[in-house]
Protein backbone atom coordinates (compact mmCIF):
# COMPACT_ATOMS: atom_id res chain seq x y z
CA UNK A 1 0.00 0.00 0.00
CA UNK A 2 1.45 3.33 -0.95
CA UNK A 3 1.33 6.60 0.83
CA UNK A 4 -1.64 8.15 -1.01
CA UNK A 5 -3.74 5.10 -0.21
CA UNK A 6 -2.76 5.37 3.39
CA UNK A 7 -3.85 8.99 3.50
CA UNK A 8 -7.11 8.23 1.67
CA UNK A 9 -8.10 5.53 4.14
CA UNK A 10 -7.33 7.79 7.06
CA UNK A 11 -9.57 10.44 5.52
CA UNK A 12 -12.27 7.82 5.11
CA UNK A 13 -12.02 6.88 8.79
CA UNK A 14 -12.22 10.54 9.73
CA UNK A 15 -15.24 11.13 7.51
CA UNK A 16 -17.10 8.20 9.11
CA UNK A 17 -16.46 9.56 12.57
CA UNK A 18 -17.38 13.08 11.47
CA UNK A 19 -20.57 11.85 9.81
CA UNK A 20 -21.59 9.92 12.94
CA UNK A 21 -21.03 12.96 15.14
CA UNK A 22 -22.90 15.17 12.69
CA UNK A 23 -25.84 12.81 12.91
CA UNK A 24 -26.22 13.58 16.60
CA UNK A 25 -26.71 17.24 15.72
CA UNK A 26 -28.82 16.46 12.65
CA UNK A 27 -31.33 14.55 14.76
CA UNK A 28 -31.87 17.61 16.93
CA UNK A 29 -31.91 19.94 13.93
CA UNK A 30 -34.57 17.94 12.11
CA UNK A 31 -36.89 17.93 15.11
CA UNK A 32 -36.38 21.63 15.69
CA UNK A 33 -37.08 22.45 12.04
CA UNK A 34 -40.22 20.32 11.83
CA UNK A 35 -41.55 21.42 15.20
CA UNK A 36 -40.93 25.08 14.44
CA UNK A 37 -44.52 26.06 13.50
CA UNK A 38 -45.47 25.16 17.05
CA UNK A 39 -42.77 27.31 18.62
CA UNK A 40 -43.35 30.28 16.34
CA UNK A 41 -45.32 33.35 17.43
CA UNK A 42 -43.96 33.12 20.96
CA UNK A 43 -45.92 30.01 21.75
CA UNK A 44 -42.97 28.21 23.28
CA UNK A 45 -44.17 28.64 26.83
CA UNK A 46 -47.69 27.69 25.88
CA UNK A 47 -46.38 24.21 25.20
CA UNK A 48 -45.30 23.86 28.79
CA UNK A 49 -48.26 25.60 30.42
CA UNK A 50 -51.31 24.78 28.29
CA UNK A 51 -53.34 21.58 28.65
CA UNK A 52 -53.48 19.01 25.82
CA UNK A 53 -56.73 19.68 23.95
CA UNK A 54 -56.12 19.51 20.18
CA UNK A 55 -59.77 20.21 19.30
CA UNK A 56 -59.54 23.53 21.20
CA UNK A 57 -56.18 24.42 19.72
CA UNK A 58 -54.21 23.74 22.88
CA UNK A 59 -51.10 21.66 22.40
CA UNK A 60 -49.45 21.78 25.81
CA UNK A 61 -47.40 18.75 26.71
CA UNK A 62 -46.92 19.43 30.41
CA UNK A 63 -49.01 16.40 31.56
CA UNK A 64 -46.67 14.20 29.53
CA UNK A 65 -43.57 15.85 30.96
CA UNK A 66 -44.90 15.30 34.47
CA UNK A 67 -45.84 11.72 33.54
CA UNK A 68 -42.35 11.00 32.23
CA UNK A 69 -40.68 12.50 35.27
CA UNK A 70 -43.03 10.76 37.72
CA UNK A 71 -42.73 7.31 36.17
CA UNK A 72 -38.98 7.41 35.62
CA UNK A 73 -38.09 8.84 39.03
CA UNK A 74 -40.43 6.43 40.79
CA UNK A 75 -38.81 3.52 38.95
CA UNK A 76 -35.42 4.77 40.11
CA UNK A 77 -36.74 4.91 43.66
CA UNK A 78 -37.59 1.20 43.43
CA UNK A 79 -34.55 0.17 41.42
CA UNK A 80 -31.75 1.96 43.26
CA UNK A 81 -31.86 0.15 46.64
CA UNK A 82 -32.61 -3.19 44.96
CA UNK A 83 -29.71 -2.82 42.54
CA UNK A 84 -27.31 -1.64 45.20
CA UNK A 85 -28.24 -4.67 47.30
CA UNK A 86 -27.88 -7.02 44.36
CA UNK A 87 -24.51 -5.54 43.40
CA UNK A 88 -23.32 -6.02 46.99
CA UNK A 89 -24.57 -9.60 46.81
CA UNK A 90 -22.50 -10.23 43.67
CA UNK A 91 -19.35 -8.33 44.66
CA UNK A 92 -19.12 -8.88 48.41
CA UNK A 93 -21.48 -11.36 50.00
CA UNK A 94 -21.64 -14.36 47.67
CA UNK A 95 -18.75 -16.65 46.76
CA UNK A 96 -17.62 -19.03 44.02
CA UNK A 97 -20.26 -20.74 41.88
CA UNK A 98 -23.17 -18.71 43.24
CA UNK A 99 -21.43 -15.43 42.49
CA UNK A 100 -20.66 -16.61 38.94
CA UNK A 101 -24.25 -17.73 38.45
CA UNK A 102 -25.69 -14.45 39.78
CA UNK A 103 -23.43 -12.40 37.54
CA UNK A 104 -24.28 -14.43 34.43
CA UNK A 105 -27.99 -14.16 35.21
CA UNK A 106 -27.76 -10.39 35.39
CA UNK A 107 -25.78 -10.26 32.16
CA UNK A 108 -28.44 -12.36 30.44
CA UNK A 109 -31.16 -10.10 31.84
CA UNK A 110 -29.80 -7.19 29.81
CA UNK A 111 -30.87 -9.17 26.74
CA UNK A 112 -34.57 -9.42 27.56
CA UNK A 113 -36.51 -7.30 25.02
CA UNK A 114 -38.54 -4.43 26.51
CA UNK A 115 -41.64 -5.45 24.61
CA UNK A 116 -41.60 -8.69 26.63
CA UNK A 117 -41.64 -6.77 29.91
CA UNK A 118 -44.60 -4.82 28.58
CA UNK A 119 -46.40 -7.91 27.34
CA UNK A 120 -46.08 -9.82 30.60
CA UNK A 121 -46.82 -6.58 32.44
CA UNK A 122 -50.26 -6.34 30.83
CA UNK A 123 -51.29 -9.84 31.77
CA UNK A 124 -49.50 -10.34 35.09
CA UNK A 125 -48.47 -7.13 36.86
CA UNK A 126 -51.45 -5.01 35.85
CA UNK A 127 -53.80 -7.72 37.10
CA UNK A 128 -51.95 -7.95 40.41
CA UNK A 129 -51.96 -4.18 40.90
CA UNK A 130 -55.65 -4.01 40.05
CA UNK A 131 -56.57 -6.63 42.62
CA UNK A 132 -54.19 -5.43 45.30
CA UNK A 133 -55.11 -1.75 45.17
CA UNK A 134 -58.64 -2.28 43.95
CA UNK A 135 -58.30 0.73 41.65
CA UNK A 136 -59.51 1.12 38.09
CA UNK A 137 -57.90 -0.88 35.32
CA UNK A 138 -54.57 -1.42 37.04
CA UNK A 139 -52.81 0.36 34.20
CA UNK A 140 -51.12 3.11 36.17
CA UNK A 141 -47.96 4.93 37.19
CA UNK A 142 -47.17 2.23 39.75
CA UNK A 143 -47.35 -0.70 37.31
CA UNK A 144 -45.23 1.07 34.72
CA UNK A 145 -42.57 2.16 37.16
CA UNK A 146 -42.34 -1.30 38.76
CA UNK A 147 -41.78 -2.88 35.35
CA UNK A 148 -39.34 -0.14 34.33
CA UNK A 149 -37.29 -0.67 37.47
CA UNK A 150 -36.98 -4.32 36.51
CA UNK A 151 -35.90 -3.34 33.00
CA UNK A 152 -33.14 -0.93 34.05
CA UNK A 153 -31.85 -3.02 36.94
CA UNK A 154 -29.34 -5.24 35.06
CA UNK A 155 -27.55 -2.20 33.60
CA UNK A 156 -27.49 -0.52 36.97
CA UNK A 157 -26.23 -3.62 38.80
CA UNK A 158 -23.40 -4.22 36.31
CA UNK A 159 -22.46 -0.57 36.63
CA UNK A 160 -22.34 -0.74 40.42
CA UNK A 161 -20.29 -3.95 40.39
CA UNK A 162 -17.86 -2.29 37.98
CA UNK A 163 -17.41 0.74 40.19
CA UNK A 164 -16.82 -1.47 43.27
CA UNK A 165 -14.12 -3.36 41.38
CA UNK A 166 -12.38 -0.19 40.29
CA UNK A 167 -11.45 0.76 43.87
CA UNK A 168 -7.73 -0.14 44.17
CA UNK A 169 -7.43 -3.46 45.98
CA UNK A 170 -4.55 -2.20 48.15
CA UNK A 171 -7.04 -0.03 50.09
CA UNK A 172 -9.15 -3.01 50.97
CA UNK A 173 -6.24 -5.29 51.76
CA UNK A 174 -5.20 -2.90 54.51
CA UNK A 175 -8.57 -3.43 56.19
CA UNK A 176 -8.34 -7.20 55.89
CA UNK A 177 -4.78 -7.14 57.25
CA UNK A 178 -5.99 -5.37 60.37
CA UNK A 179 -8.47 -8.15 60.97
CA UNK A 180 -11.54 -6.51 59.39
CA UNK A 181 -14.22 -8.60 57.68
CA UNK A 182 -15.19 -8.44 54.01
CA UNK A 183 -18.33 -6.56 54.98
CA UNK A 184 -16.33 -4.01 56.95
CA UNK A 185 -13.98 -3.55 54.03
CA UNK A 186 -16.93 -2.93 51.76
CA UNK A 187 -18.75 -0.53 54.10
CA UNK A 188 -15.82 1.64 55.17
CA UNK A 189 -13.49 1.48 52.15
CA UNK A 190 -15.10 0.30 48.93
CA UNK A 191 -18.45 2.09 49.21
CA UNK A 192 -17.09 5.54 50.12
CA UNK A 193 -14.56 5.28 47.28
CA UNK A 194 -16.94 4.17 44.58
CA UNK A 195 -19.67 6.77 44.84
CA UNK A 196 -18.82 8.54 41.55
CA UNK A 197 -19.41 5.27 39.70
CA UNK A 198 -22.65 4.74 41.58
CA UNK A 199 -23.94 8.21 40.73
CA UNK A 200 -22.98 7.78 37.06
CA UNK A 201 -24.72 4.41 36.93
CA UNK A 202 -27.81 5.93 38.50
CA UNK A 203 -27.84 8.89 36.09
CA UNK A 204 -27.48 6.78 32.96
CA UNK A 205 -30.12 4.30 34.13
CA UNK A 206 -32.47 7.23 34.72
CA UNK A 207 -31.85 8.19 31.10
CA UNK A 208 -32.78 4.71 29.94
CA UNK A 209 -35.93 4.72 32.06
CA UNK A 210 -36.97 8.08 30.60
CA UNK A 211 -36.31 6.98 27.06
CA UNK A 212 -38.19 3.71 27.19
CA UNK A 213 -41.35 3.67 25.14
CA UNK A 214 -42.95 0.27 25.20
CA UNK A 215 -43.39 -0.36 28.92
CA UNK A 216 -45.10 2.96 29.63
CA UNK A 217 -47.11 2.75 26.41
CA UNK A 218 -48.39 -0.71 27.24
CA UNK A 219 -49.07 -0.51 30.98
CA UNK A 220 -49.24 3.11 32.15
CA UNK A 221 -52.78 3.64 30.86
CA UNK A 222 -51.99 6.61 28.56
CA UNK A 223 -54.64 9.00 29.90
CA UNK A 224 -53.75 12.63 29.21
CA UNK A 225 -53.73 13.94 32.75
CA UNK A 226 -51.28 14.99 35.38
CA UNK A 227 -51.11 11.92 37.62
CA UNK A 228 -52.14 12.71 41.19
CA UNK A 229 -51.47 9.36 42.81
CA UNK A 230 -49.66 6.08 42.26
CA UNK A 231 -52.69 4.34 40.85
CA UNK A 232 -53.54 7.12 38.39
CA UNK A 233 -53.20 6.49 34.70
CA UNK A 234 -50.51 8.61 33.00
CA UNK A 235 -48.90 9.23 29.65
CA UNK A 236 -45.18 9.71 29.02
CA UNK A 237 -43.53 11.83 26.33
CA UNK A 238 -42.42 8.67 24.56
CA UNK A 239 -45.87 7.08 24.47
CA UNK A 240 -47.38 10.44 23.45
CA UNK A 241 -45.17 10.37 20.34
CA UNK A 242 -46.24 6.82 19.56
CA UNK A 243 -49.95 7.58 20.09
CA UNK A 244 -50.25 10.92 18.28
CA UNK A 245 -48.19 9.54 15.41
CA UNK A 246 -51.35 8.30 13.73
CA UNK A 247 -52.69 11.88 13.37
CA UNK A 248 -52.65 13.89 10.15
CA UNK A 249 -49.10 14.85 9.28
CA UNK A 250 -49.81 18.49 8.43
CA UNK A 251 -51.76 19.26 11.61
CA UNK A 252 -50.37 21.25 14.53
CA UNK A 253 -51.30 18.30 16.71
CA UNK A 254 -48.72 16.26 14.84
CA UNK A 255 -46.10 18.99 15.22
CA UNK A 256 -46.44 18.61 18.99
CA UNK A 257 -44.70 15.26 18.87
CA UNK A 258 -41.55 17.02 17.72
CA UNK A 259 -41.77 19.16 20.84
CA UNK A 260 -41.91 15.90 22.85
CA UNK A 261 -38.88 14.66 20.91
CA UNK A 262 -36.98 17.85 21.66
CA UNK A 263 -37.73 17.59 25.37
CA UNK A 264 -36.66 13.94 25.45
CA UNK A 265 -33.46 14.82 23.58
CA UNK A 266 -32.68 17.62 26.02
CA UNK A 267 -33.45 15.52 29.13
CA UNK A 268 -31.25 12.60 28.07
CA UNK A 269 -28.43 14.86 26.85
CA UNK A 270 -28.49 16.66 30.18
CA UNK A 271 -28.19 13.34 32.01
CA UNK A 272 -25.31 12.16 29.80
CA UNK A 273 -23.43 15.42 30.32
CA UNK A 274 -24.04 15.23 34.09
CA UNK A 275 -22.65 11.72 34.13
CA UNK A 276 -19.58 12.83 32.19
CA UNK A 277 -18.96 15.80 34.47
CA UNK A 278 -19.28 13.60 37.54
CA UNK A 279 -16.50 11.31 36.49
CA UNK A 280 -13.96 11.56 33.74
CA UNK A 281 -14.17 7.83 33.54
CA UNK A 282 -17.66 8.31 32.12
CA UNK A 283 -16.56 7.05 28.70
CA UNK A 284 -16.06 3.55 30.07
CA UNK A 285 -19.72 2.72 29.77
CA UNK A 286 -20.56 0.72 26.71
CA UNK A 287 -24.21 -0.11 27.13
CA UNK B 1 -25.15 0.87 65.50
CA UNK B 2 -22.14 -0.06 63.39
CA UNK B 3 -22.43 -3.69 64.34
CA UNK B 4 -26.09 -3.64 63.39
CA UNK B 5 -25.22 -2.13 60.01
CA UNK B 6 -22.61 -4.80 59.38
CA UNK B 7 -25.14 -7.49 60.19
CA UNK B 8 -27.85 -5.88 58.11
CA UNK B 9 -25.85 -5.61 54.86
CA UNK B 10 -25.76 -9.34 54.00
CA UNK B 11 -29.40 -9.81 54.95
CA UNK B 12 -30.43 -6.80 52.89
CA UNK B 13 -28.42 -7.92 49.87
CA UNK B 14 -29.86 -11.45 49.93
CA UNK B 15 -33.33 -9.96 50.23
CA UNK B 16 -32.69 -7.79 47.16
CA UNK B 17 -31.35 -10.81 45.32
CA UNK B 18 -34.43 -12.86 46.08
CA UNK B 19 -36.85 -10.08 45.12
CA UNK B 20 -35.14 -9.27 41.83
CA UNK B 21 -34.52 -12.86 40.76
CA UNK B 22 -38.07 -13.70 41.78
CA UNK B 23 -39.43 -10.87 39.64
CA UNK B 24 -37.41 -11.87 36.57
CA UNK B 25 -38.23 -15.54 36.98
CA UNK B 26 -41.92 -14.76 37.27
CA UNK B 27 -41.81 -12.68 34.06
CA UNK B 28 -40.03 -15.40 32.09
CA UNK B 29 -41.90 -18.19 33.84
CA UNK B 30 -45.30 -16.62 33.23
CA UNK B 31 -44.47 -16.36 29.54
CA UNK B 32 -43.53 -20.01 29.33
CA UNK B 33 -46.36 -21.39 31.40
CA UNK B 34 -48.89 -19.62 29.20
CA UNK B 35 -47.06 -19.86 25.91
CA UNK B 36 -45.37 -23.23 25.64
CA UNK B 37 -48.52 -24.87 24.32
CA UNK B 38 -48.59 -22.62 21.27
CA UNK B 39 -45.01 -23.43 20.30
CA UNK B 40 -45.11 -25.55 17.18
CA UNK B 41 -44.24 -25.38 13.51
CA UNK B 42 -47.73 -24.20 12.67
CA UNK B 43 -47.13 -21.15 14.91
CA UNK B 44 -44.61 -19.97 12.35
CA UNK B 45 -45.88 -21.44 9.11
CA UNK B 46 -49.61 -21.64 9.74
CA UNK B 47 -51.21 -24.18 7.44
CA UNK B 48 -48.63 -23.75 4.66
CA UNK B 49 -46.05 -26.54 4.32
CA UNK B 50 -42.78 -25.16 5.84
CA UNK B 51 -40.66 -25.97 2.77
CA UNK B 52 -42.99 -24.14 0.40
CA UNK B 53 -42.97 -21.13 2.69
CA UNK B 54 -39.18 -21.06 2.95
CA UNK B 55 -38.80 -21.29 -0.83
CA UNK B 56 -41.35 -18.45 -1.18
CA UNK B 57 -43.63 -20.67 -3.27
CA UNK B 58 -46.72 -19.97 -1.21
CA UNK B 59 -47.82 -17.19 1.09
CA UNK B 60 -48.18 -17.79 4.79
CA UNK B 61 -51.38 -16.28 6.08
CA UNK B 62 -51.91 -17.40 9.62
CA UNK B 63 -48.36 -17.81 10.90
CA UNK B 64 -45.50 -15.70 12.15
CA UNK B 65 -43.35 -16.41 9.09
CA UNK B 66 -43.68 -12.91 7.52
CA UNK B 67 -42.84 -11.28 10.85
CA UNK B 68 -39.78 -13.50 11.29
CA UNK B 69 -38.59 -12.71 7.75
CA UNK B 70 -39.28 -9.00 8.34
CA UNK B 71 -37.23 -8.93 11.53
CA UNK B 72 -34.49 -10.95 9.86
CA UNK B 73 -34.19 -8.60 6.86
CA UNK B 74 -34.30 -5.57 9.16
CA UNK B 75 -31.43 -6.91 11.24
CA UNK B 76 -29.29 -7.86 8.25
CA UNK B 77 -29.80 -4.51 6.50
CA UNK B 78 -29.29 -2.40 9.62
CA UNK B 79 -26.16 -4.23 10.71
CA UNK B 80 -24.68 -4.13 7.18
CA UNK B 81 -25.20 -0.37 7.17
CA UNK B 82 -23.95 0.26 10.70
CA UNK B 83 -20.87 -1.98 10.86
CA UNK B 84 -18.64 -0.33 8.21
CA UNK B 85 -19.34 3.22 9.41
CA UNK B 86 -19.19 2.23 13.07
CA UNK B 87 -15.94 0.32 12.77
CA UNK B 88 -14.29 3.06 10.73
CA UNK B 89 -15.31 5.66 13.33
CA UNK B 90 -14.11 3.40 16.14
CA UNK B 91 -10.75 2.93 14.44
CA UNK B 92 -10.43 6.67 13.89
CA UNK B 93 -11.21 7.37 17.54
CA UNK B 94 -8.81 4.77 18.89
CA UNK B 95 -5.90 5.15 16.47
CA UNK B 96 -5.91 8.54 14.76
CA UNK B 97 -7.84 11.17 16.72
CA UNK B 98 -5.93 13.72 18.78
CA UNK B 99 -6.92 14.32 22.41
CA UNK B 100 -9.14 17.32 21.69
CA UNK B 101 -11.01 15.79 18.74
CA UNK B 102 -11.43 12.59 20.70
CA UNK B 103 -13.01 14.35 23.68
CA UNK B 104 -15.53 16.13 21.44
CA UNK B 105 -16.39 13.03 19.42
CA UNK B 106 -16.72 10.97 22.62
CA UNK B 107 -19.25 13.48 23.94
CA UNK B 108 -21.30 13.24 20.74
CA UNK B 109 -21.32 9.45 20.76
CA UNK B 110 -22.27 9.38 24.44
CA UNK B 111 -25.22 11.66 23.71
CA UNK B 112 -26.20 9.54 20.71
CA UNK B 113 -26.00 6.32 22.74
CA UNK B 114 -28.26 7.88 25.36
CA UNK B 115 -30.96 9.02 22.92
CA UNK B 116 -34.32 7.25 23.36
CA UNK B 117 -35.04 4.94 20.46
CA UNK B 118 -38.32 6.70 19.74
CA UNK B 119 -36.40 9.92 19.05
CA UNK B 120 -34.29 8.03 16.51
CA UNK B 121 -37.53 6.68 15.05
CA UNK B 122 -38.91 10.20 14.81
CA UNK B 123 -35.75 11.25 13.01
CA UNK B 124 -36.11 8.34 10.59
CA UNK B 125 -39.70 9.35 9.91
CA UNK B 126 -38.84 13.02 9.33
CA UNK B 127 -35.98 11.97 7.04
CA UNK B 128 -38.48 9.91 5.01
CA UNK B 129 -40.82 12.91 4.76
CA UNK B 130 -37.91 15.12 3.75
CA UNK B 131 -36.80 12.69 1.03
CA UNK B 132 -40.35 12.30 -0.18
CA UNK B 133 -40.78 16.04 -0.66
CA UNK B 134 -37.43 16.87 -2.18
CA UNK B 135 -36.31 13.80 -4.08
CA UNK B 136 -38.85 11.20 -4.92
CA UNK B 137 -42.53 10.73 -4.24
CA UNK B 138 -41.95 6.98 -4.05
CA UNK B 139 -40.24 7.19 -0.69
CA UNK B 140 -42.50 6.46 2.26
CA UNK B 141 -41.70 4.96 5.63
CA UNK B 142 -40.53 1.47 4.62
CA UNK B 143 -38.11 -1.35 5.24
CA UNK B 144 -35.14 0.67 4.00
CA UNK B 145 -35.94 3.73 6.15
CA UNK B 146 -36.41 1.49 9.21
CA UNK B 147 -33.08 -0.23 8.64
CA UNK B 148 -31.30 3.10 8.27
CA UNK B 149 -32.89 4.38 11.48
CA UNK B 150 -31.98 1.15 13.31
CA UNK B 151 -28.44 1.47 11.97
CA UNK B 152 -28.26 4.93 13.59
CA UNK B 153 -29.56 3.41 16.82
CA UNK B 154 -26.78 0.81 17.05
CA UNK B 155 -24.01 2.95 15.55
CA UNK B 156 -22.73 4.18 18.94
CA UNK B 157 -22.56 0.58 20.27
CA UNK B 158 -20.36 -0.51 17.38
CA UNK B 159 -18.17 2.58 17.59
CA UNK B 160 -17.69 2.08 21.34
CA UNK B 161 -16.92 -1.64 21.22
CA UNK B 162 -14.45 -1.20 18.34
CA UNK B 163 -12.77 1.69 20.08
CA UNK B 164 -12.55 -0.09 23.42
CA UNK B 165 -11.26 -3.32 21.88
CA UNK B 166 -8.47 -1.42 20.10
CA UNK B 167 -7.58 0.73 23.08
CA UNK B 168 -7.42 -2.34 25.29
CA UNK B 169 -4.51 -3.84 23.34
CA UNK B 170 -1.17 -3.85 25.17
CA UNK B 171 1.57 -1.49 24.01
CA UNK B 172 3.80 -4.39 22.99
CA UNK B 173 1.22 -5.65 20.47
CA UNK B 174 0.94 -2.14 19.11
CA UNK B 175 4.69 -1.64 18.69
CA UNK B 176 5.82 -4.97 17.21
CA UNK B 177 4.38 -4.41 13.74
CA UNK B 178 5.56 -0.80 13.60
CA UNK B 179 9.08 -1.73 14.64
CA UNK B 180 9.21 -4.29 11.82
CA UNK B 181 8.52 -1.52 9.33
CA UNK B 182 4.75 -1.82 8.87
CA UNK B 183 2.93 1.40 8.06
CA UNK B 184 0.25 2.71 10.41
CA UNK B 185 -2.58 1.31 8.28
CA UNK B 186 -0.85 -2.05 7.75
CA UNK B 187 -0.39 -2.30 11.49
CA UNK B 188 -4.11 -1.65 12.06
CA UNK B 189 -5.33 -4.04 9.37
CA UNK B 190 -2.94 -6.94 9.93
CA UNK B 191 -2.12 -6.72 13.64
CA UNK B 192 -4.46 -4.61 15.73
CA UNK B 193 -7.83 -5.50 14.17
CA UNK B 194 -7.31 -9.30 14.18
CA UNK B 195 -6.27 -9.11 17.81
CA UNK B 196 -9.27 -7.07 18.86
CA UNK B 197 -11.71 -9.06 16.74
CA UNK B 198 -13.38 -10.63 19.78
CA UNK B 199 -14.45 -7.27 21.15
CA UNK B 200 -15.64 -6.04 17.77
CA UNK B 201 -17.63 -9.18 17.00
CA UNK B 202 -19.34 -9.28 20.39
CA UNK B 203 -20.28 -5.63 19.84
CA UNK B 204 -21.81 -6.52 16.49
CA UNK B 205 -23.80 -9.35 18.04
CA UNK B 206 -25.13 -7.05 20.76
CA UNK B 207 -26.13 -4.66 17.98
CA UNK B 208 -28.00 -7.49 16.24
CA UNK B 209 -29.89 -8.19 19.44
CA UNK B 210 -30.77 -4.51 19.81
CA UNK B 211 -32.07 -4.37 16.22
CA UNK B 212 -34.15 -7.50 16.69
CA UNK B 213 -35.85 -6.31 19.87
CA UNK B 214 -36.38 -2.63 19.21
CA UNK B 215 -40.00 -1.66 18.69
CA UNK B 216 -40.12 2.11 19.06
CA UNK B 217 -37.97 2.86 16.01
CA UNK B 218 -39.83 0.62 13.60
CA UNK B 219 -43.21 1.75 14.92
CA UNK B 220 -42.59 5.20 13.43
CA UNK B 221 -40.83 4.08 10.29
CA UNK B 222 -43.08 1.71 8.42
CA UNK B 223 -43.87 -1.51 10.26
CA UNK B 224 -47.46 -2.71 9.88
CA UNK B 225 -49.46 -5.45 11.56
CA UNK B 226 -50.13 -7.53 8.49
CA UNK B 227 -48.78 -7.32 4.96
CA UNK B 228 -46.95 -10.57 4.22
CA UNK B 229 -43.31 -10.94 3.28
CA UNK B 230 -41.69 -7.60 2.30
CA UNK B 231 -41.58 -7.43 -1.50
CA UNK B 232 -38.92 -4.75 -1.84
CA UNK B 233 -36.81 -2.36 0.18
CA UNK B 234 -39.45 0.30 -0.29
CA UNK B 235 -42.42 -1.72 0.94
CA UNK B 236 -44.05 -2.13 4.32
CA UNK B 237 -43.12 -5.13 6.42
CA UNK B 238 -44.02 -7.07 9.56
CA UNK B 239 -41.74 -7.60 12.54
CA UNK B 240 -41.84 -9.80 15.64
CA UNK B 241 -41.62 -7.15 18.40
CA UNK B 242 -44.29 -5.01 16.76
CA UNK B 243 -46.51 -8.05 16.34
CA UNK B 244 -46.22 -8.73 20.08
CA UNK B 245 -47.13 -5.13 20.88
CA UNK B 246 -50.01 -5.16 18.41
CA UNK B 247 -51.48 -8.42 19.69
CA UNK B 248 -51.28 -7.28 23.31
CA UNK B 249 -53.72 -4.44 22.62
CA UNK B 250 -55.74 -5.73 19.66
CA UNK B 251 -56.30 -9.43 20.25
CA UNK B 252 -59.83 -10.62 19.64
CA UNK B 253 -59.75 -14.24 20.83
CA UNK B 254 -57.59 -16.55 22.90
CA UNK B 255 -56.11 -18.10 19.78
CA UNK B 256 -54.62 -14.79 18.65
CA UNK B 257 -53.34 -14.18 22.14
CA UNK B 258 -51.64 -17.57 22.08
CA UNK B 259 -49.70 -16.60 18.94
CA UNK B 260 -48.69 -13.44 20.80
CA UNK B 261 -47.26 -15.56 23.62
CA UNK B 262 -45.54 -17.76 21.04
CA UNK B 263 -44.02 -14.75 19.29
CA UNK B 264 -42.80 -13.39 22.64
CA UNK B 265 -41.08 -16.68 23.46
CA UNK B 266 -39.43 -16.81 20.03
CA UNK B 267 -38.18 -13.22 20.36
CA UNK B 268 -36.90 -13.87 23.88
CA UNK B 269 -35.02 -16.94 22.65
CA UNK B 270 -33.48 -15.09 19.71
CA UNK B 271 -32.25 -12.28 21.96
CA UNK B 272 -30.94 -14.53 24.73
CA UNK B 273 -29.13 -16.81 22.27
CA UNK B 274 -27.50 -13.79 20.63
CA UNK B 275 -26.39 -12.58 24.05
CA UNK B 276 -24.97 -15.95 24.97
CA UNK B 277 -23.17 -16.04 21.63
CA UNK B 278 -21.64 -12.61 22.27
CA UNK B 279 -20.25 -13.75 25.61
CA UNK B 280 -18.92 -17.05 24.25
CA UNK B 281 -17.35 -15.38 21.21
CA UNK B 282 -15.62 -12.81 23.34
CA UNK B 283 -13.57 -15.69 24.70
CA UNK B 284 -13.41 -17.98 21.65
CA UNK B 285 -12.61 -15.50 18.91
CA UNK B 286 -9.72 -13.94 20.74
CA UNK B 287 -8.27 -17.43 20.87
CA UNK B 288 -8.91 -18.12 17.17
CA UNK B 289 -7.65 -14.76 15.95
CA UNK B 290 -4.44 -15.05 17.88
CA UNK B 291 -3.56 -18.41 16.42
CA UNK B 292 -4.66 -17.96 12.84
CA UNK B 293 -3.77 -14.45 11.83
Amino acid sequence: MNRTNEKAVETLFFLSAFFSALLTIAIFGFMLALGLPLFAEGRFFAIITEPWAPHLGHFGISPMIVGTLAISSLSMLFAFPLCLGFAILISVVSRGKIRWLLRKTVEMMTGIPTVIYGFVGIFLLVRLVREFFDAGSGMCVLSASLMLSLMVSPTMILFFCDSFERVPSSYGKAVLAMGGTEIQRFLYVTLPNSWPGIVIGFTLSLGRAMGDTLIALMIAGNAVQTPGSLVDSARTLTSHIALVFAADYESLEFKAIFACGIFLYLFTTLLVITARLLGHRGERWAR
Amino acid sequence: MKRFLELAVPIFSWLCGIILLGAVLSVVGYLFVHGWKSLSLSLIFGTTPPLDALLMKRHVFNGLFPAVIGTFSLVVLAVCLAVPVGMASGIYLAEYAGAGTKAILNLFFDIMAGLPSIVIGLFGFSAAVFLNRHFSGNIHPCLLISSIALAFLVLPYIIRTTQMALEGLPLSARMTGLSLGASRLQNIVHVLLPQSLAGVVSGVILAIGRCAEDTAVIMLTGVVASTGIPRSLLSHYEALPFYIYYISSQYTDSEELATGYGAAIILLFICLILFLLAFVIKKRVSYLALYRA
